[in-house]
């Protein structure tokens, strides 16, 4: 067994056909810290997501969940993590109370439990006005709440979030941020938080920057800034990262 | 997995698959009148056409309707299942499917709990069009409906587990007209359904009475024909167990990680 990291990923490779969309990735997080998953669309950011929930496998490396090899020991891996996909996962025609409640039962809250959770989650969140509301009926903003809720629901040590702001105005998507960051030091939870608008991961403990399947930088928000020469902002040291990459890609060709 | 973590998350799969039903109001209304218009239609019009000898399980003479109820109530339990094929290709457009797939359950017990949930309906739509036939005076025995009930529910599985394989490689809502046109019409003409399958070979249709022999739509048929009597057909009986393991292990399998047929329905990296 791994050590008790979130998160452990060593030498992680997919290929889709001839496209290699991640190559001998490795990375670890552990409980509290909030990472940013930084990369342009196209850099391998939703395969990862797909590998670390097991949608698929990796064609090498480990990846290992609270001590969990994720595809030796799958569900003990799955009841650890929470995740909010880039794609709305809620069932529109359900209410607030019956999407979160399904989640629930699949992870094996008994229906008292899950009462339980169900409203005091809504609480902290300010949503309890809801709860009896058809998901069709929500916003945008509200309905990725509704889904970071149902993330949380099972107590999950890892949250992953995939592009989780997708479609939201600056303030839901600032308040969503500061929501999770807030979740991450109150209940030891780690987050990989996955997108390519840098100003959501100002805070972060780390950002790691992927581009077309590989690992370009790994380190806090203002040791990359250090790091990079001449550049003002988070964004121009993201962007000086791409564009050498670029160039080293054209070098090798 | 425990126990009650496994009948939780199979309560809710269920009333979810039961919920859906139940507000698309039109849905059973729709499964009820395409077979009552077989019946009430087609029968009344081949009646004098369709000359049934006595073939077992009929000890005498039967009326065409008769012959063909078993066939109708087989044509509920088909699209049922192929419905089930829909909703799986529904939720995977809707992302639904990766909230399943991402749950700490077997791959195969959330498969086999959604399998189980469209058996539930697939009993509730067969049952209502019995109610139709007795209403209508079609002569099945009452005891019919209890000694028919496991057939019913391993056609209904192996159906449904049909379905769920198809579900592996339909990408498309749209493409379910596909389906009408290859799997369903093909199953329910070339099987005993509407006519012996004696009558196929009468007729010099060789090749048409062989496929039928190999269908395993045509197994059900007289399978539930059987049970409907009191009786057990053993070769049909093996035949759909067999087809049912079958499809069911090839749909555990199309949704394995490895294959990632989830993950076909976006391609992004």
């Amino acid at each position: 067994m791994q050590s008790e990291a979130a998160l452990a990923l060593t030498s992680v490779s997919k290929t889709y056909g001839t496209v290699n969309a991640l190559n001998e990735i490795s990375l670890t997080i552990q409980s509290s810290q909030f990472v940013g998953l930084l990369g342009q669309n196209g850099a391998g950011k939703t395969t990862l997501f797909q590998l670390l929930t097991g949608l698929f496998n990796s064609d090498s490396g480990e990846i290992w969940v609270c001590g969990h090899d994720i595809r030796r020991d799958p569900i003990a891996a799955l009841s650890s993590i929470g995740v909010v996909f880039q794609q709305s996962t809620l069932d529109l025609d359900l209410t607030v109370q019956g999407n979160l409640k399904f989640h629930c039962l699949l992870h094996g809250l008994s229906r008292s439990e899950a009462e339980q959770r169900i409203a005091s989650e809504l609480e902290r969140f300010d949503m309890q006005g809801v709860r009896h509301q058809p998901v069709r009926s929500l916003s945008g903003g509200n309905r990725r709440k509704v889904e970071l809720i149902r993330s949380l629901l099972h107590r999950p040590r890892l949250l992953l979030m995939d592009e989780a702001t997708v479609g939201l105005d600056p303030e839901s998507r600032k308040s969503l941020v500061n929501h999770v960051i807030s979740l991450c030091k109150e209940r030891d939870l780690a987050v990989l938080w996955s997108t390519h608008i840098v100003e959501e991961i100002q805070q972060a403990d780390r950002v790691v920057v992927l581009d077309k399947g590989q690992i370009l930088a790994d380190s806090s928000p203002d040791r990359l800034l250090a790091e990079e020469d001449s550049v003002a902002s988070l964004s121009d040291a993201f962007l000086h990262l791409i564009n050498l990459n670029k160039t080293v890609g054209v070098v090798h060709e | 997995m425990k126990t009650m973590h496994a009948i939780n998350a199979f309560s809710a799969l269920s009333a979810r698959e039961i919920g859906k039903f139940m507000r698309q109001k039109g849905r059973l209304f729709s499964a009820l009148v395409r077979p009552a218009l077989w019946l009430l239609v087609f029968a009344a019009g081949f009646q004098n056409v369709f000359g049934v000898a006595v073939i077992p399980p009929y000890e005498s003479y039967i009326e065409y309707e008769v012959y063909i109820t078993p066939g109708l109530l087989c044509m509920v339990i088909l699209f049922n299942g192929m419905q089930s094929s829909l909703s799986m290709v529904y939720d995977r457009e809707m992302g639904l499917m990766r909230l399943l797939l991402t749950a700490p359950l077997p791959r195969w017990y959330i498969l086999f709990s959604k399998l189980m949930a469209g058996t539930l309906l697939s009993l509730l739509q067969v049952y209502s069009f019995m109610i139709i036939c007795w209403l209508f005076e079609v002569d099945i025995p009452l005891y019919g409906a209890l000694t028919a009930l496991p057939a019913f529910i391993l056609a209904a599985l192996m159906l449904g587990a049909l379905g769920l394989l198809l579900s592996v490689s339909v990408k498309q809502l749209e493409n379910f007209a596909g389906m009408m046109n290859f799997v369903i019409f093909p199953m329910f003409f070339i099987s005993p359904a509407l006519y012996p399958l004696w009558k196929l070979e009468e007729a010099g249709a060789e090749l048409v009475f062989q496929v039928a022999q190999y269908n395993p739509f045509s197994h059900a048929v007289e399978l539930v024909r059987f049970a409907l009597y009191g009786q057990l057909n053993l070769l049909s009986l093996g035949v759909v167990s067999g087809a049912f393991i079958l499809f069911f292990s090839l749909a555990v399998w199309g949704y394995d990680p490895q294959k990632g047929v989830v993950g076909r329905s976006k391609a992004g990296r």
